[in-house]
Formats: C-alpha cells, sequence, structure tokens
C-alpha cells in the first residue's frame, strides 16, 4: 500500500522512574498500522503490550513515566509533542481505547447514558437530545436490547459481557480511525469473549477502524489479526502477517509461545513444549538477546543483540535472533520434546476412587423485591450429576461462569453439605461425619494461588504446618527434609522455603499450592481453574507438573476450568455441565472429535484455535445471550433458551443422559443414534 | 431512592428503643448509690432511715421493672424525669446545654469543610509538590496536637492582639448573633483544627485512590476535560468515605467536649457528663446517653441517606 499508513510508530521507548530504579518497560519499538487494518500484540505479561498501547494514547502517569520515540505519527501528524488538550481532542475522537476489566472500567456513580453521550458532547458538541439519540444507535449497534431504558441505569446493572459492550460502544461513539483494545476478553467466558470479538470485528469492518488488539490468546490472534507483533522483556522479537507468524515462526520466543499451548484441535498426547524459565525482570535486563536465558537455542553470539531484521526484502516479517533462519528450519524441535516418552497415562477402570452419584447443591436464597416484601428461591447450583473418579485419572469440569462447576467441587469436600445424592470415597460412604477421616486423601488447588497462601508466614511454615497438624511428621528435621523435598518434587528450590508468597511469581507461587496439596499425600486433588491466572509459558510448565506428579504418584484429579483447550490436554475424561446439569460427558477425544450436544458444539465453537488457516476456514455457531439466572432456569431443557436446535418438545421435558457408545453420553432429545 | 428512604427511616424506630432499653438496664449494673453521695455532701451522720426516705420519695425504691415503666411511657412524651440531684426536670437540663455543643458541632464541622476540601484536593493533585508537603504537615499537627492545647494557644493568642478575652458563651445565637458567633468562633476553631485536619487527610488518600482507578483512565481515553475527569468522576467517588468521616466526627462533638468545654468555659454537654457521673445521677446520666445516642443514629441516618444519593449500588440494594 503506497497509502500513508494510520498510525507510524518509531522507536518508542518508555521509561518509568521509580524509587528503587528505572524500569525501560518499552524499548526501541516500532511499528505501522494502516487504515482498517487488525494488528495483535502477543506477549507474556509484564512484557510491554499495555505500555505501549497507553504511551500512543498518553494516557502514562506523567510523574513517573517518560515517553521518548523518533516519531509517533497519527495520520500523518506527529502526535509525541503534542499539548495536553490538544491531545485530549484526539483520545476518544480519533483513537479510543477499551481496556480489560469491564467490571471496573466503567464509573460506579455515573448513568451508562451519561458515559456514553459524554464523548459525543465534548468531541462532537451534540445536544444533550443529540447525544442521547445516538446513544441508543450505539447501544443497538452493539446488541443490548432496550436501549432507552439501559441509558438510565447503572454499571452494576449489566453483565460483564454486557458492560463490554457498553466500552466498545464507548470507543466507537465518535467514529474513531483505530481502537486499541487491552485484553478486552480476557475476563470474560469463552462463549461471550467471542460473541464480543465477533461485534468489534464486525462493526470495525464495516466503519473501517483499524484495531490493535492486545492478548496472550494466540487463539484469538489466529481468528483476527491482519498482522502481529510479538513483544518480550519489552522489545519486539518478531513481527508480520499473521500467516507468517503462525506458519513460519522464526524466532525461538515465538515457536516456544506457540508450542506451549494446549490444542483443541490435536489428539491428547504427551507433554506440552515450555519454555523454561521467566521473563527477565526489567529493572536489570540481561545483556544481549534478552531471551537468551530460556532459549534452547543461544550460543555466544547471542552475548550481543541482534537487530529486528527483515527476513526477506519486502516479505514484511522481521525477527531479531542471530539464528532466526536455522529457528524457522527446525521449528519446534528446538525445545526438546521428551512428548515420546510420555505417552498419556492409561487408567484402571476398576476400582474408583471417588463416585458421586445424583449429587446436588441447592442454595436457598431470598432478597427484597419490593420495598418490604421479599423473594425466595431456589438456585440449583448443583442438580443430579453423577460420575466416577479412577486411581490416575483426570476428570475436567467445563462449563461457562456460574454454571456450578465449584459448587460441585465444594460438595465433594463438604464445604458446602451437599443438599442430596451419594458420594462414596474408595467405596465409603463419604458424609458430614467421615469426612473428617479423608480429608488429607482429598485436597485442594485454588485460581489464585496468592489469596490462598498465608501473607505472613514461610513458605517452609506453610508446607509444615498441615505436616505438623496431622502429625505426619513429628520431628522437626525430618519435617524440613520433607519440605525440601516437596519444593524440588514440585520445581522450586529448598533455598525458597524462607520466602514469603509475595516474594514469588504467580507461576511458582501456584507450584507451592501444589506442593501443600501434595505433602498430604494425597488420592485426589480438585484442581479449581489452577492454570487461569497463568500466561501461557508458565500455564504449560505447570500443566506438565500435574502430569507429571499423576505419573508419578497415581494421583487423581478434578480439573475444574473454563479453557477448553487445557481440559481437554489434560483430562481423560470430560464432563460438560450448564446451569447445575450434565450435558455431555465422555472420553476426552471422543467429546472433542464427535461432540454431540449443541451446548458442547457451541462451547467448542467459541474457544479459537490458534492456526489461522483451520480458525479461519472453520464455520462456527456462535451461541447467542447469556447464561439465564439460576433462579428462574427455562422449562425443560435448561439450554432451550440458548439452543440453536430448539424444538417445541425441548420445553416440555428436561432432557435425560443417553448412551451413544462406550460411556459417551448426552442429554439432549434431538440427537440421533441414542440408545 | 424513595423505596430506600422510607426503609431506612423506619429502621429508625426500633435501633433508638433498643438503645433505650440496653441504656436503662445497663446503668443500673454499675454499682453506686446518689442517696449517700448527696446526703454525705451536705454532712452530719446519715441514718439509715433518712437514706430510706430519701430513696421513696426519689421513686429509688420501686421495683427495677416499674422503674422502668415509668421511664418508657415517659420517652414518647419527651419527659426523662428529673435529675436526682437537682430535681430540676433533665430534658430541660439537657436542651440548655445542647444547644451550645450543637452549635459548636455545626461551626466547627462547617470551618472543617471549608478547610478541608480545598487542602484534601490541592494536596491529592499536586502529590509529592512542596504545597502538598507543607499541607501534610499542617494536617499531621492537627492530628497530633490536642484540641484543648490548641485552644489555649489561641485564647493566649487572643490576649496578645486584643488585649482582654471575649466572654465565651454566654450570649444565644438567637439573640445577638453577632456577638454569639465572636464568641464561638474561638472554640470552633480549636476543634475544627483537628477535625479539618482528619478530614482533609481522608479526602486526600481517597481521591488519590479514585484517581488510580479504571474508570477514570476511562475517562480521560474518551478525551473528557480533565477538570471534568476529577470534579465528576473523581470528586463524587471520593466523597464517600469522606462523609463517613465528616458525619462520624460531628456526631463525636454532640457527645460534649469536657476539656474544650473548660478551657472557653463553656456550658456545654461535656461538663453536664462529668457532673451526672460523679455524682451517680442516674436519670441525667441515661438522659445524656439517650440523647447523645440518638445524635449517633440522627447522623447515621444522614450518612447512609448521602451515601444513596452519591451511590446508586446502595440505592438500588435488594
Ligand atoms: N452460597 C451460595 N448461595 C447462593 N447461591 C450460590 C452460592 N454459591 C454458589 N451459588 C450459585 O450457584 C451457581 C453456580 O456457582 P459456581 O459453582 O460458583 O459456578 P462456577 O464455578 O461454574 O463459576 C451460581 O449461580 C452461583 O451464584
Ligand atoms: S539471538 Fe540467540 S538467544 Fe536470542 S533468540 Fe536468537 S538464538 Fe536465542
Ligand atoms: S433438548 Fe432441545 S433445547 Fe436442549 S439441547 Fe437438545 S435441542 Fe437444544
Ligand atoms: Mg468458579
Amino acid at each position: 500500500m503506497s497509502e500513508l499508513p494510520l498510525l507510524d510508530v518509531r522507536n518508542l521507548q518508555v521509561e518509568f522512574k521509580l524509587k528503587n530504579g528505572t524500569v525501560r518497560a518499552v524499548d526501541n519499538v516500532s511499528f505501522q498500522v494502516n487504515r482498517g487494518e487488525f494488528l495483535s500484540i502477543v506477549g507474556e505479561s509484564g512484557c510491554g503490550k499495555s505500555v505501549t498501547a497507553l504511551s500512543i494514547m498518553k494516557l502514562l502517569p506523567k510523574r513517573v513515566a517518560e515517553i521518548k520515540a523518533d516519531y509517533v505519527k497519527f495520520d500523518g501528524q506527529d502526535i509525541t509533542n503534542l499539548s495536553e488538550n490538544e491531545m485530549r481532542k484526539i483520545r476518544g475522537r480519533r483513537m479510543s481505547m477499551i481496556f480489560q476489566e469491564p467490571m471496573t472500567s466503567l464509573n460506579p456513580v455515573l448513568t451508562i447514558g451519561d458515559q456514553l453521550t459524554e464523548p459525543l458532547i465534548t468531541h462532537l458538541e451534540m445536544s444533550e437530545e443529540e447525544a442521547n439519540n445516538r446513544a441508543i444507535e450505539l447501544l443497538n449497534m452493539v446488541g443490548i436490547p432496550e436501549p432507552e431504558k439501559r441509558l438510565t441505569q447503572y454499571p452494576h446493572q449489566f453483565s460483564g459481557g454486557m458492560r463490554q459492550r457498553v466500552m466498545i460502544a464507548i470507543g466507537l461513539a465518535c467514529e474513531p480511525d483505530l481502537i486499541i483494545a487491552d485484553e478486552p476478553t480476557t475476563a470474560l467466558d469463552v462463549t461471550i469473549q467471542a460473541q464480543i470479538l465477533e461485534l468489534l470485528k464486525d462493526i470495525c469492518n464495516r466503519l473501517g477502524v483499524a484495531i490493535i488488539m492486545i492478548t496472550h490468546n494466540l487463539g484469538v490472534v489466529a481468528a483476527y489479526a491482519d498482522k502481529v507483533n510479538v513483544m518480550y522483556a519489552a522489545r519486539i522479537v518478531e513481527k508480520g502477517g499473521a500467516s507468517d507468524i503462525f506458519g513460519k515462526p522464526s524466532h525461538p520466543y515465538t515457536i516456544g509461545l506457540l508450542r506451549s499451548v494446549p490444542r483443541m484441535d490435536k489428539k491428547r498426547g504427551g507433554r506440552l513444549a515450555t519454555i523454561e524459565g521467566l521473563p527477565p525482570n526489567l529493572m536489570a535486563p540481561p545483556s544481549g538477546c534478552r531471551f537468551k536465558p530460556r532459549c534452547p537455542m543461544a550460543a555466544d553470539t547471542c552475548d550481543s543483540s541482534p537487530e529486528l531484521k527483515e527476513r526477506a526484502k519486502g516479505k514484511n516479517h522481521f525477527t531479531a535472533c542471530f539464528y532466526s533462519d536455522d529457528a524457522n528450519k527446525k521449528g519446534a524441535s528446538i525445545y526438546v520434546s521428551d512428548k515420546d516418552k510420555f505417552k498419556p497415562i492409561k487408567v484402571k477402570k476398576d476400582k474408583p476412587v471417588l463416585s458421586v452419584r445424583g449429587l446436588k447443591q441447592h442454595f436457598g436464597v431470598s432478597f427484597r423485591s419490593g420495598w418490604l416484601s421479599s423473594v425466595s428461591g431456589t438456585v440449583k447450583a448443583v442438580d443430579d450429576i453423577s460420575f466416577d473418579v479412577y486411581p490416575g485419572e483426570t476428570v475436567g469440569l467445563v462449563g461457562e461462569s456460574g454454571c456450578g462447576k465449584t459448587s460441585v467441587g465444594r460438595a465433594i469436600l463438604h464445604l458446602n453439605l451437599p443438599t442430596g445424592g451419594e458420594l462414596k470415597f474408595n467405596e465409603k460412604e463419604l458424609n458430614q461425619k467421615s469426612v473428617a477421616l479423608v480429608r488429607q486423601d482429598m485436597q485442594v488447588i485454588f485460581q489464585d494461588p496468592f489469596s490462598s497462601l498465608n501473607p505472613r508466614m514461610t513458605i517452609g511454615q506453610i508446607l509444615e504446618e498441615p505436616l505438623k497438624v496431622h502429625k505426619i511428621e513429628t520431628d522437626e528435621v525430618a519435617r524440613a527434609e520433607r519440605v525440601s523435598e516437596l519444593l524440588t518434587k514440585v520445581g522450586l528450590y529448598p533455598y525458597m522455603r524462607d520466602r514469603y508468597p509475595h516474594e514469588l511469581s504467580g507461576g511458582q507461587r501456584q507450584r507451592v499450592g501444589i506442593a501443600r496439596a501434595l505433602c498430604m499425600e494425597p488420592k485426589i486433588i480438585i484442581c479449581d481453574e489452577p492454570v487461569s491466572a497463568l500466561d501461557v509459558s508458565v500455564q504449560a510448565q505447570i500443566i506438565n507438573l500435574l502430569e507429571d506428579l499423576q505419573r508419578e504418584l497415581g494421583i487423581a484429579y478434578l480439573f475444574i476450568a473454563h479453557d477448553l483447550a487445557v481440559v481437554k490436554h489434560i483430562s481423560h475424561k470430560v464432563i460438560v455441565m450448564y446451569l447445575g446439569k450434565v450435558m455431555e460427558i465422555g472420553d476426552s477425544d471422543t467429546i472433542y472429535g464427535e461432540p454431540k450436544h449443541p451446548y458442547t458444539k457451541a462451547l467448542l465453537d467459541a474457544a479459537p484455535i490458534p492456526d489461522p488457516k483451520k480458525e479461519r476456514g472453520r464455520e462456527k455457531i456462535i451461541l447467542k445471550g447469556e447464561l439465564p439466572s439460576p433462579l428462574n432456569p427455562p422449562k425443560g431443557c435448561v439450554f432451550s433458551s440458548r439452543c440453536n436446535f430448539v424444538t417445541e418438545d425441548c420445553r416440555k421435558v428436561s432432557p435425560e443422559l443417553v448412551d451413544f457408545d462406550n460411556n459417551h453420553l448426552a442429554a439432549c432429545i434431538n440427537i440421533e443414534g441414542g440408545k | 431512592m424513595l423505596a430506600y428512604t422510607i426503609r431506612r427511616i423506619l429502621l429508625v424506630i426500633p435501633t433508638l428503643l433498643a438503645v433505650a432499653v440496653l441504656v436503662f438496664f445497663v446503668l443500673r449494673v454499675v454499682p453506686g448509690d446518689i442517696v449517700e453521695i448527696k446526703l454525705a455532701a451536705e454532712g452530719g451522720i446519715i441514718s439509715a432511715e433518712e437514706i430510706q426516705k430519701e430513696k421513696e420519695r426519689l421513686g429509688l425504691d420501686d421495683p427495677i421493672m416499674v422503674q422502668f415503666y415509668k421511664y418508657m411511657i415517659g420517652l414518647p412524651r419527651g419527659d426523662l424525669g428529673i435529675s436526682l440531684w437537682t430535681e430540676n426536670n433533665v430534658s430541660e437540663e439537657i436542651m440548655s446545654r445542647i444547644g451550645l455543643s450543637f452549635e459548636l458541632a455545626i461551626l466547627s464541622t462547617i470551618l472543617a469543610v471549608l478547610i478541608a476540601f480545598p487542602l484534601g484536593t490541592i494536596s491529592a493533585l499536586y502529590r509529592g509538590s512542596i504545597l502538598d508537603y507543607v499541607i501534610r504537615i499542617i494536617t499531621i499537627g492537627g492530628i497530633a496536637v490536642p484540641s484543648f492545647w490548641f485552644g489555649m494557644l489561641l485564647i493566649m493568642l487572643i490576649l496578645a492582639t486584643f488585649g482582654n478575652l471575649p466572654p465565651l458563651g454566654t450570649i444565644s445565637i438567637f439573640d445577638d448573633p453577632k456577638t454569639n458567633l465572636y464568641q464561638m468562633i474561638w472554640p470552633a476553631l480549636s476543634v475544627g483544627y483537628r477535625y479539618s485536619s482528619v478530614v482533609a487527610r481522608m479526602l486526600r488518600s481517597s481521591i488519590l485512590e479514585v484517581l488510580s482507578e479504571d474508570y477514570i483512565r476511562t475517562a480521560r481515553a474518551k478525551g473528557v476535560f480533565e477538570r471534568i475527569v476529577i470534579v465528576k468522576h473523581g470528586m463524587r467517588n471520593a466523597l464517600l468515605p469522606t462523609v463517613t468521616v465528616i458525619g462520624l466526627e460531628f456526631a463525636f462533638l454532640l457527645g460534649g467536649l469536657v476539656v474544650t468545654e473548660s478551657v472557653f468555659n463553656l456550658n456545654g454537654i461535656g461538663k453536664l457528663f462529668v457532673d451526672s457521673v460523679v455524682r451517680n445521677d442516674l436519670n441525667l446520666l441515661q438522659g445524656l446517653v439517650l440523647t447523645v445516642a440518638t445524635g449517633f443514629v440522627l447522623v447515621n441516618l444522614i450518612i447512609d441517606l448521602l451515601y444513596a444519593a452519591l451511590d446508586p449500588r446502595i440505592r438500588y440494594q435488594k
């Protein structure tokens, strides 16, 4: 294109002057975005993606952030030296931004209408009435029903997905040329993510708006991006067209990232390739190539900094690596794959370690409806669920948030007393009394390793405590030894025993969480979203760790997660839940390969595959709407209000689970071939 | 909002009832006997008979439930009984003093708000500047220095400048507002310094906290004018915790200020409190506690209503 790029960034550099040093969060970054183009910026957290975006918008706190650049040209105009007021006129008018946290990005004390009309009144000088009419149009455009009424409401009356729609409406209000979206769907369910991204792409295509999408989800990149910037430790290490980045990755980091995401479109098997270690501390980055400490191809040459060079003239594919040709040729094989050594574990199915029959967890809730009356109802968080977990087996539990996954885990552990059904642990009945006897055998790992570790205890104390309390190891020396052993087992170092949780990274804290669960030598661990808060490379490390431990110790896992690819990778068996009920249950490969239930199909369609060719080629059904209120679930089949295959009969009966083949069950009356 | 307001106001009645019952019984658990103290003060040898007669006369002899009954049916009429010491009507005694404490509370609140809002806001917006440091030193002082001591400094200052002290707290604001205000402004200042420091510091920290919220970034990303970002998006949220502090300080002042009152020689509720405790004057004490508690409950009601007006999440609460 000979046309001038819309955004042209040359040698952008951002430094934060902090009390204890200077952090260069963005280091000589250059890139361009053309009109109507979709650029993705990917990389692990802390590598400078958001700072890049915020510095273009000039939204960084001036007290600490220092931005330098040869130039940042927006539509031909260099905006580096614009005054605050001139910049303000561009923000929200010609470029806008959508943020990650829909729950906190809107002002809680102002109405949606007020917040949506603000840019219209400020920039386009509309009257209140004009702005209101335009706001209604905008809400319509982003798919919010009853916009007139919605305008007078406050953010807390909107769901997360709805708030993100409002944010998009605000961003697009003045029809900008560029929209920067910083992890806009990370906090949302896959189904809602798909809705939001489709919406964003559609509108931007229609209006010719360029998008910069920051994300760590490579599937999202594969699905939408024209161009990709891969960032590592404040620098761009590779950039180019999406097909080149996914098809011919030439930087070891890119290759590693692509290889460490579990894939939904491949058969289960083997370990994930992982990039060992962590990204460097930007206060004291390694000299030379910053990826060197983690790079499997590192050589002496790498002590000097590789430049970002075009791989072939005119191809617009750039890499910053001395051995990019080599890396490109060898591809994934540069990461030692012990794939063959570790075939998936075969599970012997004679005696289940945990057996769940007809489990029910109903909550009585009451809330005020008028100003003196109150309404009470029942939330059937878990409603008649049955499954078995065998020793050494991983059972995955998936579904949108609020569907009852966590409640299943809590009911099994008796953290909430189940309101119905039968639980057996090693063939002995579990009830309020007997659960105390098997507490040690059933452990939990939580999503947020930080909030589940006592911040005032050292790692050593945290791990010793259960050993002491349960009198497993009474001797002090033996206990210390056991702690060292545990730390080593989960891939930490014994010297870390003296550290406090805040002195560890998220991945390391999750390892401590695992070590704590392990110290009781449990038979089963209930893992509630254990890797959701982690970056892909760390996520892969933790998944591998869990699998290794299973292989070694024969532990069973109940693995709760909303990331379908992760669940597929780790689980032998998968249960798909919706509004407290099982929709489908079966072998991992079967569920993902031949899904029967409309809900399972919709979930799989919603999760993007990190391969542009496959992702863009496949037909998708995007699930409409959101999870209905559990207080008032649809009659008959609970999925009927969102199902694309719904018929009259669906609203009459609640479908039973029907066996299709070899323990593959689905609850839907409109599938052929059930027995 | 209307529904919330009505619900919230209705809640005041049972709260006050509970307070009334609690006050009555808790005070009667405390040992001590006013009759003995009173007669002892008159000197001479006291016979058991005399004590008994006096008790009968004051109704202290009745079974506790009878006393309770009399107390409870008096309440709706505002009848708090008579002081066991002076035998004056308790309500009248309190009313004659509360006006002064109330005026002092209002005056110092006005002063505090007038001083604290600019100080707190400037201090937050220019964080780290010299101005911020100066303001923070001033407000630290306000918290560290006891009000009465600051009051004594003030008195010395007035003496040094005017050569004499204005007569304090004797003229009602309704008779001669000018003189009254001239008298009251000094104790109000002495209390208001501490008060404004507390509020200014609260305001500073809540503005700083609010300005780092995601929605402030959103507002800036929309290209809204910076002053609108601060006033419309920031201030309203920052006011929430500040309102609480103001309300609590105000209610605290209603309860009287023993030392400050005596420094400025004011006839406020603080002195009455001390007297009633020293003399074990149960009726007066329970009247006082009840009055102050009612003040607290009402101030809390106002805080809650202000909160609801500022924050829709509360208004729409189920
Ligand atoms: N203690 C409780 N009281 C009332 N409802 C609850 C309680 N715990 C969970 N729920 C409800 O049960 C449903 C399932 O919740 P949860 O198990 O947390 O879902 P998930 O783990 O899939 O996010 C939700 O509608 C939730 O609001
Ligand atoms: S320059 Fe060297 S260390 Fe850096 S990525 Fe290339 S091979 Fe690895
Ligand atoms: S039973 Fe009907 S509504 Fe339910 S999943 Fe099947 S087709 Fe859809
Ligand atoms: Mg959950």
